[in-house]
Order: structure tokens, then sequence, then C-alpha cells
């Protein structure tokens, strides 16, 4: 059976493995601070920004690579990487408006269609490839309601005090190594800005698409709800098969004022590396939300499938009086693959909520580590939070791991956390088989019944791709 | 109709359990296997469905002509081969719809059937539970979750409805049922049963048999058959005991 099991692990196939090809501009590998100056002026950026990035590339150049997550991330050679690749740009320089339809084609192969006749009903896209977004779907309708959603580049040309208030207000640039990184070589990303009482009409979106090979994908969105307002954003991404690791080490900062809403799901399926553990995405990423306003309501949803390796902590700062936070999310890992994921609640205002629901897939050979903290400070009165951590293990050569930290320094708060390990039994497989269903579609029953309460939380089209990507991830993972 | 022949089996990597059974189960024939704990009875129905854990080293199984050994667990559902479990598993998260819904359309899909539409499906689902007169509470649930022993015999019984097997094994169905439900679920099974269908109704009890009338009895000892009879056979077992029949084979 162990080598039925190996054999058709071997022979899975990832999707979205193939490359486009389109002429590239990509500047010479390596890092420094001419390196940033070049990204700087190619985007055609104010002083202020080149400053932002110069400061982050000295303090990150002080700093040394984390080493406590419960991974084995291999030595990143940061002067092999090269940092800025652009597939719109054209040869010889032409001024063309037109974009590449080679372009137009792959993100149609993705089921990401740029034609907005062609657009999934309500929903606006941001495509990026690379270190550049190629189109952004319903600029214009958007703006008829004062709705600002553009790639980050654009926003700093066009709304270039709107970024300057808010850029690094979440994650300054000191609040890691790879954020560090990050802030000094972000190159696009996705600027949402909701005005006031303004309930965004379509759900934005941002899919991320890495093409170019020996290049960091160093993607920065920044999203603002203003007071009273409300909107759904999605991320979605993927890679091409490479026999070499990608750094991916991105930026997400969100704020959310009065009474306002952000709802924020990712399905990340960045190439996973082979059936050996070759290639595949190294994903470290900071992803945090500060609930400024008071009734703020921050919701993290994620399904992690893809990465060889994943870093990732979505977290929020409970800052507004009676501001509420929820994490929802599934993570899957199967072969080689290394997954270290949770979240922190930062409990600050009064009578604040918080809910974590973290459901972990292993399969194969592979490590998933659910890491969470939730810190309720001195003022937070009232500050509640429920956590329940489960893990899936299928096989016996797969990890699951739950590290919680609790720092509760106010005694009228109630912090709940429960977790469970269960495997797939023998039993309720030949049950399956009993009735007719094959191991593998039982498999898929089953993980999808498990992940049901973070699926349900995923707007319905992006909840149906997410439900096939979690069983074609674990093909073949129950011999 | 099933045939085994000289069938031996064993846990894999362990002892033998199944020591050369010999049974055939024309259609429409139901034939009630009795015997002591630890005879075999459950293992022969496992090793007729293909519960991998255990071994088949030696004999044959076949079903309508075809070779049930060669078959995978799912083809042989496919084939049309139904077991009520002794102890039907919790599969929690994945509702009742969806896993019918697997299964009945894994079936059509084996026979070269389009997958049924959702309306058509939902529909399935409303006649036969009214058919079996199981809640729609239940159906709404997952698998077995929480349900009580006699709600997971029923809901055997209702899967039984909705893939319409022609050949069933009923594994101590009447395990933990008091005597009310156990009508219940044998009335269900009687309604469900066309002329052809047939089945191996596994008991240590004649009570089930009041309701599911066998036509051929067997006793099975030790991993072998040792004695067959007509239906009477039951009812001196219900008397008696086995030991008689022990004292017989020495």
């Amino acid at each position: 059976m162990a080598n039925e099991f190996v054999k058709k692990v071997a022979e899975e196939k990832y999707k979205f493995g193939f490359t486009t090809d389109v002429h590239t501009e990509i500047i010479d590998k390596g890092l420094n601070e001419d390196v940033i100056r070049l990204i700087s002026s190619k985007k055609g950026e104010p002083d202020w920004l080149l400053e932002f990035r110069l400061q982050a590339f000295r303090y990150w150049q002080t700093q040394t690579q984390p080493t406590w997550g419960h991974l084995r991330l291999p030595d990143i050679d940061y002067q092999a990487i090269s940092y800025y690749a652009d597939p719109t740009k054209k040869k010889d320089n032409a001024q063309s408006k037109e974009i590449d339809p080679e372009l137009m084609k792959t993100f149609d192969k993705l089921g990401i269609p740029l034609e907005e006749r062609l657009a999934l009903s309500g929903t606006a896209v941001d495509a990026v490839m690379d270190s550049v977004s190629v189109k952004t779907t319903f600029k214009e309708k958007l703006s008829e309601k004062g709705i600002i959603f553009c790639s980050i580049s654009e926003a700093v040309k066009k709304h270039p005090d709107l970024v300057r208030q808010y850029l690094g207000q979440v994650v300054p640039y000191r609040d890691n190594y790879f954020a560090a990184l990050n802030s000094a070589v972000f190159s696009d990303g996705s600027f949402v800005y909701i005005p006031k009482n303004t309930r965004c009409p379509m759900e934005l979106s941002t899919y991320f698409r890495i093409n170019a090979r020996n290049t960091g994908q160093f993607e920065r969105t920044l999203i603002v709800c203003d007071e009273g307002s409300y909107v759904s954003y999605l991320e979605g991404c993927t890679a091409p098969m490479r026999d070499e690791n990608q750094l991916h080490a991105a930026i997400v900062e969100i704020m959310v004022m009065d009474n306002a809403e952000v709802k924020y799901s990712t399905v990340q399926n960045w190439y996973p590396g082979d059936a050996e553990g070759k290639g595949g995405v190294l994903n470290l990423v900071t992803k945090r939300g500060l609930l400024k306003g008071a009734n703020s309501k921050l919701s993290w949803t994620q399904v992690e499938t893809g990465s060889a390796i994943t870093w990732k902590y979505p977290s929020c700062v409970l800052q507004g009086d009676n501001s509420q936070a929820e994490f929802y999310s599934v993570a899957v890992t199967n072969n080689f693959q290394q997954a270290d994921t949770g979240t922190k609640m930062i409990h600050i205002g009064k009578n604040t909520r918080s809910t974590i629901i973290s459901k972990g897939i292993s399969a194969g050979r592979s490590e998933n580590s659910y890491r969470g903290l939730v810190r309720v400070g001195r003022k937070a009165d009232n500050a509640r939070n429920y956590s329940s951590c489960d893990s899936l293990l299928l096989g016996s050569l797969c990890g699951a791991h739950t590290f919680p930290y609790m720092d509760v320094q106010n005694n009228t708060a109630t912090v709940e956390h429960e977790a469970t390990t269960s495997k797939i039994s023998e039993d309720q497989l030949l049950y399956c088989n009993q009735r007719g269903i094959s191991t593998e579609e039982a498999v898929g029953l089953i993980v999808n019944g498990y992940a049901k309460e973070v699926l349900n939380k995923l707007p319905m089209e992006f909840a149906v791709e997410a439900q096939k990507l979690l069983s074609v991830s674990l093909e073949g993972t129950v011999g | 109709m099933l045939e085994i022949k000289n069938l031996h089996a064993a846990v894999v990597g362990g002892k033998e359990i199944l020591k050369g059974i010999d049974l055939t189960i024309r259609d429409g024939e139901i034939h009630a296997l009795m015997g002591t704990n630890g005879a075999g009875k459950s293992t022969l129905s496992k090793v007729i469905v293909g519960d991998p854990s255990y071994e088949v080293t030696e004999g044959t199984i076949t079903f309508n002509g075809a070779d049930v050994l060669a078959m995978k667990t799912e083809e042989r559902a496919h084939a049309g081969i139904f077991m009520s479990f002794q102890q039907p598993v919790e599969i929690p998260g994945v509702s009742m719809t969806n896993f019918m819904r697997a299964a009945v359309n894994a079936r059509r899909k084996a026979l070269g059937l389009e997958a049924l539409k959702s309306t058509d499906f939902l529909k399935l689902m409303r006649d036969k539970r009214k058919l079996v007169d199981i809640d729609n509470k239940l159906v709404n649930r997952s698998v077995n979750e929480g349900f009580s022993g006699g709600e997971k015999k029923r809901n055997e019984i209702f899967q039984m409805a909705m893939l319409e097997p022609s050949f069933c094994i009923l594994d101590e169905t009447d395990s933990g049922l008091d005597v009310d439900a156990l009508r219940i679920v044998a009335e269900g099974f009687n309604k469900l049963r066309k002329p052809d269908t047939s089945a191996l109704v596994i008991t240590h009890y004649q009570r089930l048999l009041d309701y599911i009338r066998p036509d051929i009895v067997h006793v099975l000892l030790d991993g072998r058959i040792v004695k067959t009879a007509g239906p009477e056979l039951a009812l001196q077992i219900e008397e008696q005991g086995f030991d008689w029949i022990k004292d017989e084979t020495k």
C-alpha cells in the first residue's frame, strides 16, 4: 500500500505550473542601495518613498533571519535574486498601452479574465505578475463611489497623501526581518481606499502570479476602510513549477476605522515543490490589520494549500473599543511542505472580541504548525477570545504541532482555547468504499467536511475553488 | 448469484480465521449465518465486501460470474453488493446528503450513467426517506454523527434504499436494537427487497429471523460452515444453543 501511495503522490500535477513566454525586463541580481534606487526610479517614486525604502534596507542589514519557526528554512542567498521583473515592458521601449496578449491569455488560463465583460460577477481584479500590476478592472466604475482600487504604484502617483499617511502604520519596517526586506524592495500590490459610509458594491481581488525565473515577489497591499464602510477583499496566488525555490515576502496592511468592516480572504496556491521536496515558493508574509475605530470588524479567512514553506500570521490589533476580529484558517501540507501559520490577536480596547478557528491538515512527510498569540492588555476590560485549533493527520509520516501563546494582563478577560488532533480512520474509508466511493473521493469528502466551518466563510465562488483545491492537494495521500 | 468456494482468509499478517468456506446464494434467496462469537461471521462479511485488513489466502468468490476478489471495495459496491455495518462509523462534517450524492453518483458513473441532477437527487432522497420512515433531521446531519444505535441501523437501511443493491449483507443488524427498532429496521428491509434480491443475514438470535425469514440457515464454527438446514435450524439453536452442533462435528 505504501508504494502505491508514493507513486500516486509523485504523479500528482500542479495545475498552474506553466510558464508564460513574454518579454520581461529583469534587473540584475543582487541587493544594495543602488538596486533600491533603481527600483524606485523605475517606478518614478517621490523622494519620501525612496527614503522609506533606504531606511528599511539599512535596518534590514542589521538584522538576521528569524529561526524561531518550526521550519527548516533554507539559507537564502539574497544576492542571487533579482528584485524587479516587469513583464509588461515592451521590447525596444515601444510606448503602446496595449497589454501583451500573452499576458491576457495567462490570466485567462488562470481563470482570471481581465476583460470586464468576462469577469466573475461582481468582482473587480488587480492582476499582478512578478513586480508589476498588469491591469486593474472596474476602476472607473468604483471611482464613481469614491472608491480607490488600483495598484500601489499607481496610488503612489495619484494619491500620494493617502499612501504616505498610512504606509507602514500597521506594519512598520522594523516589525520583522522579512517586513524590513519588503519595505526596502516592495514592487507592486493593491491599494484600496473606501471612503466614509460606503459599502463597496463589488468584491475586490488581487491575483498574484510569479512568472520570471530567479526573481522574488515583494508585494505590498494597503487597505484603508474609512468610518462606517465595508469591503470584502480576495487574494489568490499561483506560480510556475521550477526546481529552485522562489522567494515571496509580502506585506498586507489593513486599517479599519469606526464602525467599518473588512473581510479579507486568501486562497494561497503557490507552487509547493515536487514530491521530493525540490523547488517551491518560500512564502514569508506579514499581514496585519489595525482595528483602529470603535465597533470596527476585521475577518481573515485563509486557505493555504501551496508553497514549500509558509510563514504567515495574519493578525489583528483590536484597538477600538467593542472591535471584533476573526481568523479562520485551513492550512494543508503534503509531501515535504512546511507551514508555520496562525495569528495574533492583540486586545487593547475595551469589550473587544476575537475568534480563532484553525484547521490544519497534514499529509505525506509534511510539517504543519499552528502558532498563535492572544494578548490582552491592561486596559482591555471584558475582552474575550475563543480559539479552536484542530489538526487532521493523513498517514503516519507527517507532523502536526500547536504553539498557542497567551498573555493576559486584565482579569476581566475571558480566554478559551481548544485543540484536537484526529486521523481519517481505516473504518471511515472502508465505510465510504463500501458505499461505492473511491478512497480519493472519500478523503476529499472528509477533508472538506472537516474544513467546512472555514470554507463557509469564503465568498461563494472562492469557496467552490477552495473545495476543489483541497481535494486536488491531497490526491493520493491515503493508499 | 454469489458463489464462495474453499475460502481461506486471515487478518493481514495474523492468524487464519476462515478455514475453507463453501457457500452459494442464489438470486432471491435469504441465507442466515449463525455461530458463536469469534467463529468468523463478521470476517466472512468483511472479506466479501473487501476490507483491506483481511487477506484471502485461498479460494474464490464470484458474484454473477465476476471475480469479486479481483475487484476493489468500491467496485464490489458498484456491482450491487451492500453491507449494513454492525457498527456504522461516524464521519464528522460530511452531511448525509453529500455522502449519498457521492455514493449514488459513483455507482451511476461506474454503470455509465450521468450524475443525477441536484433536484432529481433530492427528490430521490425524499422518496426513499419516506419509504424507510427515517426522520428528515437525521438526513440533514453529518453521517451517523451523534446518532443513537437504532438511528444508525435505520440509516443503514436508508442507504440500502438509496443504492438498491442486489445482494445485501446484514451484519448483526439486530445488535443493540430494542424490539421496536428491530421491527422497523426489518420491515424496512422487507419493503425494499425485490424478488431477486438476495441476502446474507448474520445474527446470534432467532428474533431477527422472525421478521426476515431465511430460506436456508448455516452454522459457522471455527471458520467452517458445519451445518446447513432450513429455517427450523434457527429455532432449534434458539432453544438448545450451539453445543449440540459442536458435539456433532467432533
